[in-house]
């Protein structure tokens, strides 16, 4: 027990941590976001693993034809677009069961998007570091919060915008009108399936992006197992975050620090049980959920499809 | 009758023929049916034919290495067949979940689990064969059943949805079973000569492995028979006992089966169990049957068998008998995929085939639900 103390507190000096970290929760916060909007509408989009995926390869492949970061990213936006539309359509329009539309959808981008890799084999450049002059020499967290690759800092915007927009807006409340009881919602005249299909694409522009943001901020290629769950884990987190943004987001810093230190024990040195630290997250969801069960308040229509006239 | 609309699963869409207006105008239209599921059967063979065209494959030579793999060449279609039994046992599962009106989506989890628990008892265990044999495929049962055991208590105690906790558990899973496979008091080969940190369990004992059949050069384990009695035996229960009643009536709607004193939680709770059961001893027979992992657990050992044996059953539109030609079809894709690369074709093309045909059977009944939603708006709006 000392040891792990004396391990966490050595993590917890060291300054590579802490950048490591924010970029886990980072790539996990960008594919939450949209997640969280998609959620309150009344969708479990699992179809974020394959937006992210898509994201990822479209980016590299736009990074690879024009050699612009900017360009990469709009691939992965559109390309993250594309493959919720498919997920929204079958699911609020045709009214498919929507895990199985979304697990599908997971399996067709993986097998397309590794063929095309191996076809292609493009390879994209990658973001500079851009350090925000003042706040990076913030101790310890300045480096991680403001010492990052460019297109991290798009997030930052992007969370209050999405709070705003949602909690804030016309459109907003009628995301959460749909997700909370869909039959009022509709004969107050809105249209309720175009709702939850407007904030499924929401999500998969934010995933798109975070999968273009994993790509191009960190590895600059594309590997068959370069999302490898965090979409999922992201979902987990957006549970985990008892459908709040506030929680979501905290979810999100919490999984990608477990992920951190699952790397960055070994490096200094400490043996620990990379398992565990790998399974923490969904354990720590499932108990969360288990233990709060009572206190957390999903949307009431949660994964439940809506036809008109049938209740 | 609108519960059952509200609450019906993918999968019940086929068999959901039963409210009388739109069964009739389906009969009508039967050939305007086969019409639809044609194109989109059609459309997701010229996709896949194009993705490979254009880049810069030759499709008719990727059709020709398929069916070469899996059928064609000598003893091809053995080895299709040793694939088939897991992908078919998963989707057994799968029907039953299905029906009870529950969404399991962690085979992949319950899968490994039962499979490490039947590697556990295999490297542990001495005595006769056949009886070692026996415990390791109940071992791989409960297994299985107890994963999928923890999603249903989950589901019935805490109110956590079994799609989501299933899914979770597939990683802890992967986890559980990797920590296992670093230890040799748990899964790790002891012998010290099988390669330092490789991850493999120890090899099963010659008596303890499923007998093998030969049949025109063909082989396969003799699991095949086992798996093709619990398709018929699933198709049994669920249409003639009162028990696939009940499972049937629960998952079409929950406040009837309620108020007809079907219990959910004895019915839902068991009903997911007995998928992962399933899920557990296929797990068990791709150990003892030699086609995996030559009769050792590794890493990556459930080797997409999960994920896939789901969309088996997604495939054959929950239908046990039609299951098994599903299976086929993708054990034959799996089989063929080792073929692809004669013809400079990434063998993950195998995979968007299989999505896309996935997709292509599930659209056309959802295109058919809604024209006969619409026509009955329609109509009622005519009448008032």
């Amino acid at each position: 027990m000392g040891e792990f103390l004396s391990a966490v507190g050595d993590v917890l000096s060291s300054e590579s941590t802490y950048l490591s970290g924010w970029r886990f929760a980072c790539a996990l916060a960008f594919v939450a976001l949209g997640e969280w909007v998609a959620e309150r509408a009344g969708t479990i989009n699992v179809s974020v693993e394959g937006a992210m995926l898509a994201g990822a390869f479209a980016a590299v492949v736009g990074g690879d034809l024009t050699g612009s970061i900017w360009v990469g990213l709009l691939f992965a936006v559109v390309a993250g677009l594309l493959v919720v539309m498919i997920q929204a359509h079958l699911s609020h329009n045709l009214t498919v069961n929507q895990f199985v539309v979304g697990l599908t959808i997971n399996i067709l981008v993986a097998g397309t998007a590794s063929y095309l890799n191996s076809s292609l084999s493009p390879a994209s450049p990658k973001a500079h570091v851009f350090e925000v002059p003042g706040l990076v020499e913030i101790p310890v967290l300045g480096p991680a919060l403001f010492g990052q690759p460019w297109p991290l800092y798009l997030l930052y915007p992007l969370i209050p915008i999405m709070w705003w927009v949602v909690y804030r807006t016309r459109w907003g409340l009628e995301v959460r009108a749909a997700g909370e009881n869909p039959q009022a919602a509709d004969v107050s005249s809105v249209n309720v399936n175009a709702r939850r299909r407007q904030a499924i694409y929401v999500a998969g522009i934010t995933s798109g992006l975070g999968g273009g943001y994993l790509l191009l901020g960190w590895i600059g290629r594309f590997e068959d197992a370069i999302v490898g769950g965090q979409g999922f884990i992201a979902i987990a987190a957006v549970y985990f975050g008892g459908w709040t943004l506030r929680g979501t987001m905290f979810g999100c810093l919490l999984f990608g620090s477990v992920n951190s230190f699952r790397i960055s024990l070994p490096g200094i040195g400490y043996q620990i049980n990379s398992e565990m630290l790998s399974a923490l997250p969904y354990v720590l969801t499932i108990l969360v959920l288990a233990i709060f069960s009572k206190r957390i308040r999903e949307p009431q229509s949660l994964a439940q499809p809506f036809v008109r006239g049938l209740r | 009758m609108l519960n059952r609309l509200l609450r019906r699963s993918a999968a019940e869409e086929a068999s959901d023929g039963s409210s009388g207006l739109a069964s009739q105008q389906r009969l009508q239209s039967a050939s305007g049916v086969l019409f639809i599921y044609l194109v989109c059967i059609v459309a997701a063979l010229v996709i896949s034919a194009l993705v490979v065209w254009g880049t810069g494959g030759s499709w008719s030579s990727v059709l020709s290495s398929l069916l070469d793999g899996s059928i064609r060449r000598p003893g091809r279609w053995g080895k299709t067949i040793g694939e088939a039994i897991p992908l078919l046992l998963v989707a057994l599962g799968m029907i039953i979940n299905l029906k009870a009106g529950l969404v399991n989506i962690g085979q992949e989890g319950q899968l490994y689990v039962g499979a490490a628990f039947a590697t556990y008892v295999g490297t542990f265990m001495s005595g006769p064969g056949v009886l070692v044999l026996i415990v390791i495929l109940l071992a791989g049962i409960l297994g299985g059943a107890i994963w999928a055991g923890i999603a249903s208590v989950l589901r019935y105690w805490r109110n956590i949805p079994e799609v989501f906790s299933t899914l979770l558990l597939v990683f802890v899973a992967n986890q559980a079973v990797g920590y296992g496979l670093k230890n040799t008091r748990l899964l790790l080969d002891p012998t010290p000569d099988t390669g330092n940190r490789n991850l493999i369990s120890d090899q099963l004992a010659e008596g303890t492995r499923l007998p093998r059949l030969e049949l025109f050069g063909n082989e396969f384990p003799v699991s095949v028979f086992v798996a093709l009695l619990l398709a018929v035996s699933v198709s049994l229960v669920m249409r003639r006992t009162i028990v696939g009643f009940r499972l049937q009536m629960l998952g079409s709607g929950p406040r009837a089966a309620h108020r007809a004193g079907v219990s959910d939680r004895l019915y839902g709770g068991l009903s997911l169990a007995v998928s992962g059961a399933f899920c557990g001893l296929a797990g068990a027979f791709m150990l003892t049957g030699g086609d995996f992992g030559n009769y050792r657990l590794t890493p990556g050992f459930p080797v997409n068998i999960g994920w896939e044996g789901l969309l088996v059953a997604l495939m054959a539109r929950s239908q046990p008998i039609l299951s098994v030609i599903a299976a086929f079809v993708f054990a034959a894709l799996r089989t063929g995929a080792g073929f692809l690369a004669a013809t400079g074709v990434d063998s993950e093309i195998t995979k968007v085939v299989q999505a896309l045909l996935v997709l292509a059977l599930l659209i056309p009944p959802a295109i058919l639900y809604v024209r006969d939603r619409r026509r009955t708006l329609a109509a009622a709006k005519e009448r008032t």
